[in-house]
């Protein structure tokens, strides 16, 4: 269970982008967060696992309190969350196994590390994983000539090779060609029920989050000012969470209702 | 999914193991080999850090007594890299021009291509000692060492250049009836001109450094100043020209720097 | 660029530039001749020298032919030696450089002092010719290959070092940062998202800088410190012009083979 209470994050000076938020994510429930740009979603993402330093507030998750980890122990606690990122973030001159096995770097040895000596184990279960999600022909093929959609598999079954108890993934989808994005989508949610994984889905997209998604959390300026089942999502609710939003950017985010 | 695969090893860079082995093999018997021939006489090294110690005990702290002499130096390092540079320039664009695939004709091509690769095959260095023997010793033979040198690097680049220009201008110019050389002024120049211009700041900048090494074999300039200091073992002194020398190639490298910025 | 004219008027003149423009340009060209005039007037030559030049330097080079191979043998040894003395300063150069991009590069570097100790290390290597430091380790080493090898991998630590840290700053952070989130260390980050990401230029650096040491190798020898220099100076004080011009076609050759074998390698391997 990850339990985020009064989280605040502030730079600089300026407003702050996440304003006392609270959110409670468990289960195998895939979570969509939506809202305009500059919503706060990315920060808020980012705060759980603490690539951003949030400047009060607290992330639990399990039992463990995040915010007043030390560095060493951050980067332990790190493992347990998995991130699946929107430009997917490969290291693209490295093997599609390399990149894999590197989800695993949290815990294998420098010199395994160094020699690409993974252990049997985290090879049964990076093909087992990759076979899942149709790539393990490419385990020896470089990063960089794979599709955008075979190269967020890449990227989802890295997060995987963590054991993660909860899966953060932040506009997977957004460099990806509609039908490729919804390949991802639905990956996405059969890994949560198949896994029994909490994940949580930063999406700039409405009609593949009211698709994809058990719940729905609608941000704005920093808060969260919707948060429910997908089918209560309506027009009003829209027009409030995209207030303010130009009619172009509007329709990139999908007609609703 | 038939079977659990619990190996991966990473696909080998060389894919024939003969070849890959065979080059490891060669590359650490080579290393081995040199390194293990090396003349290391221990007793002189030994011997070495003492004298190198007295080096250092004289060089410090550096001497600035002789600034009219170090001064001297430079502006004579100046003035050959100056008239290196323009020299250097004058020259490299006509021979640019024949050592060009797509303006030239094939055996000017081929000896315009040849000096430029004599030109930039040679280390100043060997070319400075072969000038003051032939010219004597000082600026002269200085100036005429990096005027080849810049013929090396400016030509080079600039036959470049004029290999990639836009050949529909050189045609415009053609069909309206226009002779060799007003094409060339018109069609060719305008597309070379800002290239030139950054080649030549840049020389510049390259000719006052290489300046303060040629004169090392007595082609003139700071070097020569330096030579004399470390043969005397004014090592004080030495030192100070050197820290001079840094300080004058770091700011004319910030210099050069801004203003082919500026340019772009 | 052009001055756009009023309507009104008729159109009977163009000019290219406008004229701040072209007082700009006018400005420049006088500076450039002012100085060169400058330079010209003031430096220290006896011009008789000069006017004589072409004469003498016929003369040189109609001594140097034709070329004297009688010590070849002697000649392609001390060759073997430059190339020696190339390569392995440059093996050594690089291994060095390695910790000192890692520091000098503003992404990598722990904290400013060891930011400041690598721009410094960088530029005072790169900033000394290759000379001069051959100068200093031969006194140092005694002359011969061992200061030479050692002269240019001190000269090539900054250029490497300075190259290669400007490749780690050039990097893609993203890589970096999706392990950074799977909690991997700092030293398993820069082996996993910034080495690979290094390589290609790191390769591409070391083997252009082979290719410029195999030049400054050649004219070690001129103050003692080994390689074809030796025989070059050597032949040059006992007026041996036949054997000089021997000597110089051989360089020739190594500085091409040089050029043909460098780029033989950027192709394969990049």
């Amino acid at each position: 269970m990850l339990k985020i209470s009064k989280l605040t994050k502030r730079y600089g000076a300026g407003d702050p982008v996440l304003k006392e938020l609270d959110l409670t994510v468990e289960g195998d429930q895939l979570t969509s967060v939506i809202g305009s740009s500059g919503a706060g979603k990315s920060t808020l993402l980012r705060c759980i696992n603490r690539l951003v330093e949030p400047t009060s507030g607290s992330v639990d998750l399990n039992g463990t309190e995040f915010t007043t980890l030390n560095r060493r122990e951050l980067r332990t606690a790190r493992r347990r969350i998995g991130m699946v990122f929107q430009s997917f973030n490969l290291i693209d001159r490295l093997t599609v196994m390399e990149n894999v096995q590197s989800g695993r770097l949290g815990y294998i040895s420098t010199w395994a590390a160094l020699t690409r000596r993974y252990p049997r184990e985290d090879i049964r279960h990076a093909y087992e994983l990759m076979e899942r999600v149709g790539i393990a022909h490419y385990a020896d093929r470089r990063a960089d000539e794979l599709s955008g959609g075979e190269r967020q598999r890449v990227g989802v079954v890295r997060a995987l090779m963590q054991r993660p108890e909860i899966l953060l993934a932040d506009e997977p989808t957004a460099s990806l060609d509609p039908k490729t994005s919804e390949q991802i989508m639905s990956l996405l949610r059969d890994l949560a029920s198949e896994l029994k994984l909490p994940v949580i889905i930063n999406i700039h997209n409405v009609t593949e989050a009211k698709e994809y998604s058990d719940r729905i959390v609608g941000m704005r300026y920093g808060r969260i000012i919707f948060d429910d089942r997908p089918d209560r999502l309506d027009k009003p609710e829209m027009d409030e969470i995209y207030a303010g939003v130009p009619a172009m950017d509007r329709a990139e985010v999908g007609a609703v209702a | 999914m038939s079977m659990a695969r619990t190996t991966w090893r990473k696909p080998p860079f060389i894919k024939n193991p003969t070849l890959r082995y065979g080059l490891y093999a060669a590359v650490t018997i080579y290393v081995v080999f040199t390194l293990a021939t090396l003349p290391i006489d221990w007793d002189r090294v030994s011997d070495g850090m003492r004298r190198a110690q007295r080096i250092f005990n004289g060089a410090f702290p550096p001497n600035f007594e002789r600034s009219g002499l170090l001064i001297d130096g430079f502006l004579e390092s100046l003035k050959i890299a100056i008239l290196a540079t323009v020299g250097g320039i004058a020259l490299s664009v006509p021979l640019a021009f024949m050592a060009a695939r797509n303006v030239s004709i094939k055996p000017v091509y081929l000896l315009g291509r040849g000096i430029i690769i004599v030109a930039r095959s040679f280390h100043p260095v060997i070319v400075a000692i072969i000038f003051v023997k032939a010219v004597g010793f000082g600026p002269f033979a200085g100036a005429l060492t990096l005027v080849v040198y810049s013929i090396g690097f400016v030509a080079k680049l600039l036959a470049e250049r004029i290999e990639e220009i836009d050949f529909g201008q050189v045609e415009a110019m053609r069909s309206v009836g226009a002779g060799f050389l007003s094409t060339l002024v018109y069609a060719v120049v305008p597309q070379i001109m800002p290239r030139l211009v950054g080649l030549g700041i840049y020389q510049l900048d390259s000719n006052l450094r290489a300046s303060a090494v040629v004169g090392i074999v007595g082609a003139g300039g700071i070097g020569a100043t330096l030579a004399n200091a470390f043969g005397r073992y004014d090592y004080d002194f030495a030192l100070a020209i050197t820290m001079v020398i840094v300080g004058v190639i770091l700011l004319s490298e910030a210099v050069s720097g801004f203003i082919r910025k500026q340019i772009a | 660029m052009t001055n756009t004219p009023s309507l009104h008027q008729t159109v009977d003149h163009w000019s290219r530039f406008t004229l701040r423009q072209r007082l700009m340009r006018y400005g420049g060209l006088l500076f450039t001749l002012l100085i060169v005039a400058w330079a010209l007037s003031s430096i220290d030559v006896i011009w008789e020298w000069v006017w004589d030049a072409p004469t003498q330097m016929g003369d040189l080079f109609g001594r140097m032919l034709p070329p004297d191979p009688s010590n070849l043998p002697s000649i392609l040894e001390a060759i073997w030696q430059t190339v020696n003395i190339a390569t392995l300063a440059t093996m050594f150069a690089v291994v060095v450089s390695l910790p000192v991009a890692y520091i000098s590069a503003q992404n990598t570097t722990p904290n400013r002092v060891t930011l400041w100790i690598g721009r410094f290390i960088l530029v005072s290597s790169r900033s000394v010719n290759t000379i001069i430091w051959a100068l200093l380790f031969v006194a140092i080493f005694g002359p011969g290959i061992v200061a030479g090898i050692v002269a240019i991998m001190f000269r090539s630590i900054g250029f490497l070092g300075k190259l290669l840290g400007e490749a780690i700053e050039e990097i893609d952070q993203k890589p970096v940062e999706a392990l950074e989130a799977c909690g991997a260390s700092r030293f398993k980050i820069v082996l996993y998202a910034i080495v690979p990401q290094v390589m290609p230029a790191f390769f591409a650096v070391a083997i252009l800088r082979w290719d410029i040491n195999l030049r400054e190798s050649t004219v070690l020898g001129l103050v003692g410190a080994g390689g074809i220099g030796m025989i070059l100076q050597g032949a040059i004080d006992t007026f041996n012009w036949p054997e000089v011009s021997t000597v110089l076609l051989t360089i020739l050759a190594l500085v091409v083979f040089g050029e043909v074998v460098s780029s033989y390698m950027r192709r394969r391997i990049l």
